[in-house]
């Protein structure tokens, strides 16, 4: 029943009909709307009073839907073009991912303004927890039977539910802002923590517990990120982590930038990601218009996202030998990345944000002399990377630090939604690159490395190899870069295509409009999930026929593996947090979006 | 001019010889944080602090009139009396603790018979420094830091005393000058006592909570653990003294294991000062390498260090050389 007995993961199928077949047979046909997309997979709308036992089902199926992948809301008040839908005012969605199928279904649920009450999932999928909070604070969607549901990305005091459509998108929409003596105390209180709200005991038999906020701002907490232990000495009885400190609304900004001005926004997700994150996006976006991109786009866009694959990659490991109290190397691979910034910087203008992909090819073409800089630094890299190994990485007291720390297996990664080197650790082969190729990587000949433990590592171990078969795939690139233009000839591209612009005015009309107000998205929905630096990373498009997203739900890795935190960590020591903590490597930008 | 007798100027010089090297001490623990950072930054493939003065050499100028300036500040919730305590004793006692210490032949504080317990009883105290400021600081972090200090001191100090019994057994006397003619007689004890050596010079790392064995400051864990509420001149006072810690224990390791101010092989004894300072700046040096190459190991794993390896070694190590002291004398 669970992946520990998959052996290998069968192709990618996309919108593959097997699991309709199933849920057909089994609740009948008249109670499930099928809507068709271009997210690659199934959507299937249940009612409400059916949701619990089609999700139950969809676990426990043979080939079961393992992980809950995505949880999330719409608000569907505004839109225009839903024909053949059930009604909603809201709509709560299930993203499921079997691994055994390789292939994923999304269940939706709609919902009427007056009446926002669903079951919650968290029996069936532990993660659902914190998705199940987000919606919540975000819509005011009340789930019966959550263990803990407040808001978790807003403060507590705040008012309103942030992405429902008639909630103001900018600043200039509300009053000024201002803090009173009164309010900050007000904040100030209402952050506290009080363990009986979590059902956390102040005393146990024969000791009382310390109570240690660790963060939002500590050393080690790699950004603002606060959670808070229960100690027993320097044993960790539990935890409770606490997110939001970084939240923007970039989904909500994504409602009032066009298809193309959002890019610059994703770079900011995951911001060691860089151009990684333009990836989804664009495809996704590339979906709904239907454009399919040259060659030479996805040789340069896979060479781009592995640059900075590696680039994540070497600050995490010079980050996380920092974090188990070694303090030599984090210069050292700080100086290497300095090195690929030269690279990407004469390549896209940019070093860490570049926002450099586009809707149907890249910004630029590559520069002259391109090619002279990655081979310095596909050269430069491999030895650096080998005296890292030797220097720090078989150190027996960095082994003695992470060894069996904070360990997992298969089967509960699975349960908690980690993806990425997380889940690879425990030994399941599943790297998106190899499962689900996608803008190209079945061109490439690399290898996915994978470890058995599930400890802190094992975490560390698999993404320094990863940087080396990544260096592979950046060698590949430099020696097939195929000729060709870098851009699509699609009219829906952006910058749209100029070169006739000039000789028809119909031509010029509709290049004006398309640079005025941005191309328009036919309405549909359409998915993209990638192996980003972190994890698997995904973008949810929904467009309504505008210049604008109707609803973007960008999924992020970090999030679901801080959810996991307190369960991979009660009965370890404070130290053994710290290493667990650098061997997530997460970015709060991530979690919060 | 009766009342200027040999007796009162032998005092004065020894009271000024005292004084002289109380500065010397002091000021080379405050160039310690410069040298330190130079040296860090020239091991980690950066400049580190190279602005102020030729070479930076005023940097530390720099940071003592920061510090001087600086509020000090003493949370309200602190209890005064001790938090105002603690940066004294984690300054003063391993300060102290220097005077044992033979320089030359002609130059040294103190020359008591007793050298050797002097030091474990300086050593002994200057956990309060830690154990103090934790506790008053009123803050977890830093009472964390406070419980990790006391627990490893408790560990570490048994065998930091137990290393050195070899020696006193070999020499039979407590006395350090007796110390370094032994060692000028004989063998230097690096050779004699080497697993003496080693544990003490492991021990002597916990002692000043140095790198890999600054469990209560644990910048990654306790963001700076027993320190964290204290700023200012207060705060510069724990950060002197833990230089000046290195000082003696290096110091200390020169005396009792590496021949005091004697050359090796007897050669050049016309400058015992020069011996002793480069030997004990390479020990210095060590100490700051050690910070810049190894993580630092978890605290129970420290704790298991010291009592199931380093202990039983010294103890071994006790048991030998007392039977061959015995041996000798029959």
């Amino acid at each position: 029943m669970t992946a520990d007995t998959v052996l290998s993961i069968p192709p990618y199928t996309a919108d593959d009909q097997d699991v309709v077949v199933e849920l057909n047979s089994r609740f009948g046909a008249e109670s499930l709307t099928l809507q068709a997309t271009r997210t690659g997979m199934p959507v299937i709308w249940v009612a409400r009073e059916k949701l619990i036992a089609v999700l139950t089902c969809l676990r426990n199926l043979p080939r079961p839907f393992v992980m809950l992948y995505d949880l999330h809301g719409v608000d569907e008040r505004l839109r225009t073009q839903r024909r053949g839908l059930p009604d909603a005012d809201f709509t709560v969605f299930y993203h499921l991912m079997s691994i055994e199928r390789n292939s994923d279904v999304m269940i939706k649920v709609a919902l009427a303004e007056g009446d926002l009450n669903l079951p919650s999932v968290t029996s069936i999928w532990p993660n659902a927890n914190w998705y199940e909070r987000e919606v919540w604070d975000m819509y005011g969607i009340y789930f019966s039977g959550h263990p803990h549901l407040t808001r978790i990305m807003m403060p507590p005091t705040w008012e309103g539910h942030p992405l429902r459509k008639d909630y103001p998108a900018r600043a200039t929409e509300f009053d000024p802002f201002s803090l009173n003596l009164a309010k900050h105390q007000l904040e100030e209180e209402a952050a506290r923590f009080k363990p009986e709200d979590w059902g956390m005991k102040r005393r146990g038999e024969n000791e009382d517990y310390m109570f240690l906020n660790l963060g939002p701002n500590h050393p080690s907490a790699h950004g603002a990120f606060r959670i808070i232990l229960q100690l027993d000495g320097e044993e960790i009885i539990d935890c409770v982590p606490e997110v939001g400190y970084h939240h923007r609304g970039a989904e909500k900004m994504a409602e009032r930038q066009s298809w193309h001005s959002f890019i610059p926004y994703t770079d900011r997700i995951d911001y060691l990601g860089g151009v990684m994150n333009n990836l989804p996006y664009v495809l996704a976006v590339e979906k709904l218009a239907g454009i399919k991109v040259p060659d030479r786009v996805d040789f340069i866009r896979v060479m781009l996202a592995e640059f900075f694959r590696i680039n994540s990659h070497l600050l995490f490991l010079g980050t996380y030998i920092q974090d188990v109290g070694a303090m030599t190397p984090v210069f050292f691979t700080f100086t290497d990345r300095q090195r690929a910034y030269k690279v990407i910087e004469a390549i896209t203008g940019f070093r860490m944000h570049p926002a450099w992909y586009r809707i149907g090819g890249v910004a630029h073409d590559l520069p002259c002399g391109w090619d002279g800089l990655v081979r310095e630094f596909v050269e430069w890299l491999p030895k650096r990377l080998d005296e890292y190994e030797k220097a720090a990485l078989k150190n027996s007291i960095l082994k003695g630090r992470t060894v069996g720390v904070a360990a997992y297996n298969t089967k509960e990664a699975l349960e908690w939604g980690v993806t990425g080197s997380g889940l690879r650790a425990t030994g399941l082969d599943f790297d998106l690159r190899k499962a689900r190729p996608y803008s190209g990587y079945q061109h490439f000949d690399f290898e996915v490395p994978l470890a058995h433990n599930g400890d802190a590592y094992d975490r560390c171990i698999i993404r320094v190899e990863e940087m080396r078969q990544s260096l592979r795939i950046i060698e590949q690139c430099l020696k097939n870069m195929p000729e060709g233009p870098y851009k699509a000839d699609h009219p829906l591209t952006t910058p749209p295509p100029k070169e006739r612009t000039l000789q028809h005015i119909e031509t010029l009309i509709t290049h004006f409009l398309q640079v005025s107000w941005g191309p328009v998205m036919p309405a549909n929905e359409a998915f993209q999930m990638i192996e980003a630096t972190k994890g698997i990373n995904s973008y949810y498009l929904t467009s309504d026929g505008s210049t604008m997203s109707y609803r973007t739900r960008i999924r992020t890795p970090s999030f679901p593996h801080l959810q996991q935190i307190p369960a991979v960590i009660r009965g370890s020591m404070v130290a053994d947090l710290i290493a667990y903590l650098g061997s997530i490597d997460f970015v709060m930008a991530d979690v919060d979006r | 001019m009766n009342w200027l007798t040999p007796e009162l100027i032998e005092i004065v010089i020894a009271v000024l010889k005292a004084v002289v090297i109380l500065l010397a001490v002091v000021v080379c623990g405050a160039l310690l944080s410069f040298v330190e950072r130079r040296l860090l930054g020239w091991w980690q493939d950066r400049y580190g602090p190279n602005r102020v003065g030729p070479f930076g050499m005023f940097q530390i100028a720099a940071d003592m009139l920061k510090m001087f300036f600086k509020e000090d500040w003493t949370p309200p919730f602190a209890d005064k009396v001790i938090f105002t305590l603690a940066p004294v004793i984690g300054m003063g006692a391993l300060l102290t603790a220097f005077v044992i210490i033979p320089i030359t032949p002609t130059w040294g504080v103190a020359d008591l018979n007793i050298g050797i317990l002097f030091f474990f009883a300086m050593a002994g105290l200057s956990v309060y420094a830690v154990l103090f400021a934790g506790w008053s600081s009123n803050n977890k972090f830093a009472l964390l830091g406070a419980l990790r200090a006391s627990a490893q001191t408790v560990s570490y100090e048994v065998f930091l005393a137990l290393a050195l019994m070899g020696i006193v057994a070999q020499v039979g006397s407590f006395n350090m000058r007796d110390i370094v003619d032994y060692q000028a007689e004989n063998l230097w004890f690096i050779i004699p006592q080497f697993f003496g050596f080693c544990t003490f010079f492991i021990a002597g790392v916990a002692v000043t909570h140095r790198h890999p064995f600054d469990q209560p400051e644990a910048e990654q864990e306790l963001a700076d653990g027993y320190h964290i509420e204290y700023a200012g001149m207060k705060w510069g006072m724990f950060f002197v003294g833990e230089y000046i810690g290195i000082v003696t224990i290096s110091a200390l390791l020169v005396t009792l294991f590496f021949g005091g101010w004697h050359g090796p092989f007897g050669i050049l004894p016309q400058i015992p000062f020069i011996w002793f300072a480069l030997k004990t700046c390479f020990f210095i040096m060590l100490f700051i390498l050690l910070r810049a190459s190894i993580p630092r190991p978890r605290y129970d794993q420290v704790m298991a260090f010291s009592w199931k390896f380093c202990l039983p070694l010294t103890l071994i190590n006790l048991l030998v050389t007392g039977a061959v002291v015995l041996a000798a004398a029959q």
